[in-house]
C-alpha cells in the first residue's frame, strides 16, 4: 500500500532560499555516558541543540564526538542519561524511528543503485508514492546541483560529488535532525570549502537542526552557530565560534581552537607577566607561579623595538603572512602580520606583545 | 639482499612463461577430457567410430534403460538445491551477523566453516552414520536429506567466496546509512546487502551445485543414490553411456563456472545497461 507522506521541511523558493522559519528539532543529552570495554567514551555529556542550530562537535581523535554523534543516532547505544528530541527521550528509539539524516565519513551511497535511487532510498522506506518520490528526489538533487548525474552510479563519481549526493539523500525526507560525521574530511582542500559552504547554505535554507562532528578547527568555526570543544568524553567549553577564539575557558580549548604560541611567564596576582608586559588572563583563576601564556599569533607584532629575535622562515598565506621568529630567551614564536612586509629568514628584528588578554598553562603542562 | 634481487623476485613471468603454464595447465585438464569425449565415440574393441552411443540416448529402449540413472540426476539436482538453501537461509545471514554485529567470532567462524576440508569424507561418513539413523526416523529416509551432510562439506568453499564478497564491500557503512533512511533489518539485508553480495553468494551458490553434483563417497557409504553413484552402477554395463553423463556433468560445472565469472565482473552500470 503507499501511503502519502508529508514532508515537513519548507520548500525553497526558485533562487534557493526560503522564507520558511526553522522546521528542526531541538536536541538535548542530559548526562549521557558511553563506555567500551572500560574506556569512558562519554563522561555525562550536556548538550542542547535548539531548532534550526548547526552545533559543531569539535575535538582531537578519541574525544567523544562521534560516539556522541552516533548516539543521538542510535547506532550507538548509551550506558545511562538521556537523549530527547522534541521532548520524547529517544534512548531506546531504533535507529530507523529516529527521523534523522545521517552523512558518513565513508562514502556510502549504495553501490547497486543510481544516484535518483540512493537518494529516493529514505522516501520508498517511507511509502512515498512513486511519482512523488522521483519528484522530490530530483529536487533536491537540483539543490546540491547533481541532477544530471542522476542515473550515474556511485563509482562514476568523484568523491565531492559522492559526499553531495549523501547529504541530497540525507535531506530529501526533510528529517528532524540532520547529522554529519566528519563528512568533509575524504576530501581535497578546496572541494571542503566548497561543500562545507554549501552545507551550511542548505541547512540554513532548510532549518533543519545539525549536529557536525569535525577534529578540523577551520571548518567547525567557518560552518557552525555554536561550537562544543570535547575532551576525553567531556565538552570543555560551548560557544559561538567567536566567544570560543577570543574567551576561551581553559587553556585547552586555547590551544585546540586557533593557533597559541606557548610562551614562558609568571603568573602574579592573576596577571601574566611575560617580557615586561602584564597581561589579562582568560579563563579559571590560577595559582601564582610560572606559567606558560598561550598568545595569539595576531597578538604579536613585528615592530621597531621592543623583544629581539631572529627569521626562522616567513610564509605567504594569501591575505596575511606568518612569520617564525626564534627570540633570544629561545622561544619559537608564530607571528601574523601583513604580507607587504617580508623578514627574510636570518634576519634580525624586534617583536612586541599588543597586550591582548591571554589564557595560561601550568609550566608544567604537557597540553 | 640488494634492490636488484628484489626486483628479480618479484617480478612477473615474461609472457613465455605464461603462455608455458597456461598451456601445460590447460594440457593437464584438457587431454582427459578430450579422451573421454574420443571414447564415448569409440564402437567396442573394433577400433573405429560410431554416434550410436550418442543417439541411443535418446531413443525409448534407453529411456527404460537408463531410468535409474535419470532418477539419480533428479535426486543429485534436488541435493544440489536443497544445499543451497541451507548455505544461503544459514550460512549468509549467520555470516552477516558476524561481520558487523560479533566481528571478535568472526576466526570462530572461519576455523568451524573450514573444519570439513580438513576432514576425510570416509571419516565424515563415521561420524554422520548415528546421525542420520535419527534422521531417517524423523524425516524418513529420502535421498534429499543427504543435503544436510553436504552442507557440511560445502561450508570451506561457501564460506570462502561470501567472505571474500563481504571484506569487499564497506558493510557497516552501507547498512548504517540505510538504517537512518529508515530502513530495518531485514529491508537492509535484501535491498542493501543481498545486492552487493550477489557475487559472492551466487559464488557460493555454484560451487556448492558443483560439489554436490561430483560428490560420491558419502551417498555411497549412506546407501544413497545420487548421480556419481549412478555412473558407477551405469559403467560396469555400459561405460560409454557413464562416460557421457560424466562430461555433461563437467559441462555443467563449467557453465556454472563462466556464469559466476561473467556476473562477478559485469559492473552495476552495465548491468543496469
Amino acid at each position: 500500500m503507499t501511503a502519502t507522506f508529508t514532508l515537513t521541511g519548507p520548500t525553497p523558493t526558485t533562487d534557493g532560499a526560503s522564507a520558511a522559519p526553522p522546521t528542526g528539532a531541538t536536541v538535548q543529552l542530559s548526562a549521557v555516558v558511553k563506555a567500551f570495554a572500560g574506556h569512558t567514551a562519554l563522561n555525562s555529556i550536556d548538550l542542547e541543540v535548539a531548532p534550526g542550530e548547526l552545533v559543531a562537535l569539535l575535538g582531537p581523535s578519541g574525544c567523544g564526538k562521534t560516539t556522541a554523534l552516533r548516539s543521538i543516532s542510535g547506532l550507538e547505544s548509551i550506558d545511562s542519561g538521556r537523549i530527547v528530541i522534541d521532548g520524547v527521550d529517544v534512548a531506546d528509539t531504533p535507529t530507523n524511528k529516529r527521523d534523522i539524516g545521517m552523512v558518513f565519513q565513508a562514502y556510502s551511497l549504495f553501490p547497486h543503485m543510481t544516484v535518483l535511487e540512493n537518494v529516493e532510498f529514505g522516501l520508498k522506506m517511507r511509502k512515498v508514492a512513486a511519482a512523488r518520490r522521483r519528484e522530490r528526489a530530483l529536487e533536491t538533487l537540483d539543490m546540491v546541483g547533481l541532477t544530471k548525474h542522476s542515473e550515474r552510479f556511485a563509482h562514476q563519481l568523484s568523491g565531492g560529488q559522492q559526499q553531495r549526493v549523501a547529504l541530497a539523500r540525507a535531506l530529501v525526507t526533510r528529517p528532524r535532525v540532520l547529522l554529519l560525521d566528519e563528512p568533509l574530511s575524504a576530501l581535497d582542500a578546496k572541494v571542503r570549502v566548497q561543500l562545507r559552504e554549501e552545507i551550511r547554505r542548505l541547512q540554513t535554507e532548510l532549518g533543519i537542526t545539525t549536529v557536525f562532528v569535525t577534529h578540523d578547527q577551520e571548518e567547525a568555526l567557518a560552518v557552525a552557530d555554536r561550537v562544543a570543544v570535547m575532551r576525553d568524553g567531556r565538552i570543555e567549553q560551548i560557544g559561538t565560534p567567536e566567544e570560543l577564539y577570543a574567551t576561551p575557558t581553559n587553556a585547552f580549548v586555547a590551544d585546540f581552537v586557533g593557533l597559541s604560541n606557548r610562551m614562558p611567564a609568571e603568573l602574579i596576582d592573576g596577571q601574566v607577566h611575560l617580557h615586561g608586559c602584564t597581561l589579562n588572563l582568560l579563563g579559571d583563576p590560577m595559582p601564582d607561579g610560572p606559567v606558560l601564556a598561550l598568545v595569539r599569533p595576531e597578538d604579536i607584532a613585528l615592530s621597531t623595538e621592543g623583544i629581539a629575535g631572529t627569521v626562522i622562515s616567513s610564509s605567504f598565506l594569501g591575505s596575511l603572512r606568518r612569520t617564525r621568529v626564534r627570540l633570544d630567551d629561545g622561544t619559537v614564536v608564530a607571528i601574523q602580520h601583513e604580507v607587504e612586509r617580508h623578514p627574510l629568514p636570518g634576519e634580525a628584528v624586534t617583536v612586541r606583545l599588543k597586550g591582548a588578554p591571554v589564557s595560561a598553562l601550568p609550566a608544567k603542562a604537557k597540553n | 639482499m640488494s634492490a636488484n634481487q628484489a626486483v628479480r623476485i618479484g617480478a612477473e613471468p615474461s609472457a613465455l612463461a605464461r603462455r608455458l603454464i597456461l598451456g601445460i595447465i590447460g594440457a593437464i585438464f584438457l587431454i582427459p577430457v578430450i579422451a573421454m569425449i574420443e571414447f564415448t565415440f569409440r564402437n567396442g574393441l573394433a577400433g573405429d567410430y560410431t554416434t550410436s552411443h550418442w543417439t541411443g540416448l535418446f531413443s525409448e529402449d534407453s529411456a527404460r534403460t537408463y531410468r535409474g540413472l535419470y532418477q539419480a540426476i533428479e535426486n543429485s539436482l534436488v541435493l544440489a538445491a536443497v544445499t543451497v538453501g541451507i548455505v544461503l537461509v544459514l550460512l549468509l545471514p549467520t555470516m552477516v551477523l558476524v561481520h558487523m554485529q560479533f566481528p571478535r567470532l568472526k576466526r570462530t567462524l572461519e576455523f568451524i566453516c573450514i573444519i570439513p576440508i580438513t576432514v576425510p569424507a570416509i571419516v565424515l561418513v563415521v561420524g554422520l552414520a548415528p546421525v542420520y539413523s535419527v534422521v531417517v526416523q524423523v524425516l524418513g529416509g529420502s535421498t534429499w536429506t543427504l543435503a544436510f551432510a553436504y552442507g557440511i562439506t560445502v561450508l570451506p568453499y561457501a564460506y570462502r567466496a561470501i567472505q571474500s564478497n563481504l571484506d569487499a564491500i564497506p558493510v557497516k557503512t552501507l547498512s548504517e546509512a540505510a538504517s537512518t533512511l529508515g530502513a530495518g533489518w531485514m529491508t537492509v539485508l535484501w535491498k542493501i546487502l543481498l545486492p552487493n553480495l550477489r557475487r559472492g553468494v551466487l559464488a557460493a551458490s555454484f560451487i556448492s551445485i558443483a560439489v554436490v553434483l561430483g560428490e560420491f563417497t558419502i551417498a555411497s557409504l549412506l546407501n544413497r543414490r545420487n548421480l556419481q553413484t549412478a555412473l558407477l552402477q551405469v559403467s560396469q554395463s555400459d561405460p560409454w553411456v557413464a562416460v557421457i553423463f560424466a562430461l555433461a556433468a563437467l559441462a555443467l560445472a563449467f557453465v556454472l563456472l563462466l556464469i559466476i565469472g561473467r556476473l562477478g565482473a559485469a559492473s552495476p552500470s552495465r548491468r543496469k545497461s
